[in-house]
């Protein structure tokens, strides 16, 4: 999901830890190094990697092409490939049935039936095409923040994941007492009373 | 900062149901005039409410949609102990308005629709056009921010017995 969608949605996380001086070029080196690379040849279901914000499917990271208004603003390319495990049954049938008639045996063993999956697996996710999904990433190094344009759970976690990889920075997501303790500047006495807190019963 | 997320974040869930709740308390029960000292921002209940109650093992949920998503079904949900995990609100700011949906379990924001900002005609404006996106997320979120801090603050303060007393007086008549 886009930035500019006309409906979006965020999940916002803190930046914790110091990114190497300088940081423009840390950064570039980050996502040049973990940039989205096209492998249609891989038979995984998954290709994950930072692409540009204005350039999804051609990523450029050259000179300051992911600053904006002194934010750090790329996307996160994620392809997935699946294979219905209808089709995957099918033709494990199929090379089942093959092997079967070639060895002259009536059964497989477990190990035999395993690897024919495998490979029928394999072979079915080169023939597909994967998915792109680009979710758009803007970070605010000065204030330590970072938007993050999904709150689907998986792309949040590759984001973390990758994110960490690139920067040697970690992401903390913000959540209710994360919130609370990092953000809201609190006195030292109101966050030792935040963190004694329990559920309040309004009713019922 | 030592911050163990994984254990903080199960153990404090409860704050960002009881701030919803909250927010819906305050929305209603305070003049729209005094919600804001800029008079010409208001914030209103949206077309969505999620409230969910914990029942011995199980987990009761009800969704209210609409417009006016209201009220009276959930106000009877809290009469029976449930806590608002979704809420969906309008915030207005001179002639500006979001509408999005806050998850309290995280404070994420979802369905988030900022004011007009009319098209994209060449990739010369794409930039202008981001900048001024994210002045509007910026806002939006100089308010929930804002708010959750006077929750916060009113949550760890020995005003919130008060506050509690109040919420059961509206929930109750």
């Amino acid at each position: 999901m886009g930035l500019l969608s006309s409906s979006v949605s965020i999940n916002r996380y803190y930046v914790e830890g110091k990114i190497e001086e300088p940081v423009l070029d840390t950064v570039k080196k980050g996502l040049v190094k973990h940039s989205f690379r096209e492998n249609d040849d891989d038979s995984s279901n998954k290709n994950t990697g930072w692409t540009s914000f204005n350039n999804h499917f051609n990523p450029n990271f050259n000179k300051s092409s992911f600053v904006i208004d002194e934010l750090f603003i790329f996307s996160l390319r994620i392809d997935k490939k699946s294979v219905s495990p209808k089709i995957i049954r099918k033709f494990f049938y199929i090379e089942t049935a093959k092997r079967l008639e070639e060895s002259g045996r009536g059964y497989l063993t477990a190990n035999e039936k395993k690897a024919v999956k495998e490979q029928v697996t394999d072979a079915l996710f080169l023939r597909v095409p994967a998915v792109p999904n680009i979710y758009d990433v803007v970070w605010n190094y000065e204030k330590s923040m970072l938007w993050f344009f999904s709150n689907n759970k998986s792309a949040n976690e590759e984001l973390e994941i990758l994110f960490s990889a690139s920067f040697n920075a970690s992401l903390i997501k913000i959540f209710p007492y994360s919130e609370a303790d990092l953000l809201l500047g609190l006195t030292d006495k109101e966050r030792d009373h935040l963190s004694l807190l329990s559920p309040s019963k309004f009713a019922g | 900062m030592m911050l163990d997320v994984s254990l903080t974040y199960y153990r404090y869930g409860f704050l960002g149901s009881e701030f919803l709740t909250w927010l819906w308390f305050y929305i209603v029960n305070t003049d729209r005039d005094k919600l804001f000292d800029n008079k010409n921002e208001t914030l209103e209940i949206g077309n969505k409410i999620v409230l969910e109650r914990k029942v011995i093992d199980a987990v009761e949920k009800v969704t209210i949609k609409g417009k006016d998503a209201g009220l009276e079904e959930g106000i009877i949900s809290l009469k029976k102990g449930a806590v608002v995990k979704e809420l969906n609100l309008l915030y207005r700011k001179e002639d500006k308005e979001w509408s999005f949906t806050v998850t309290g379990e995280n404070l994420g924001v979802s369905n988030l629709r900022t004011p007009d900002i009319g098209f994209i005609e060449s990739k010369k404006d794409v930039e202008g056009f981001v900048v001024e996106k994210i002045f509007l997320y910026a806002s939006l979120y100089f308010l929930i921010d804002g708010l959750y801090k006077k929750f916060i603050k009113l949550r760890v303060s020995d005003g919130w017995i008060t506050v509690v007393s109040d919420m059961n007086k509206w929930i109750i008549f």
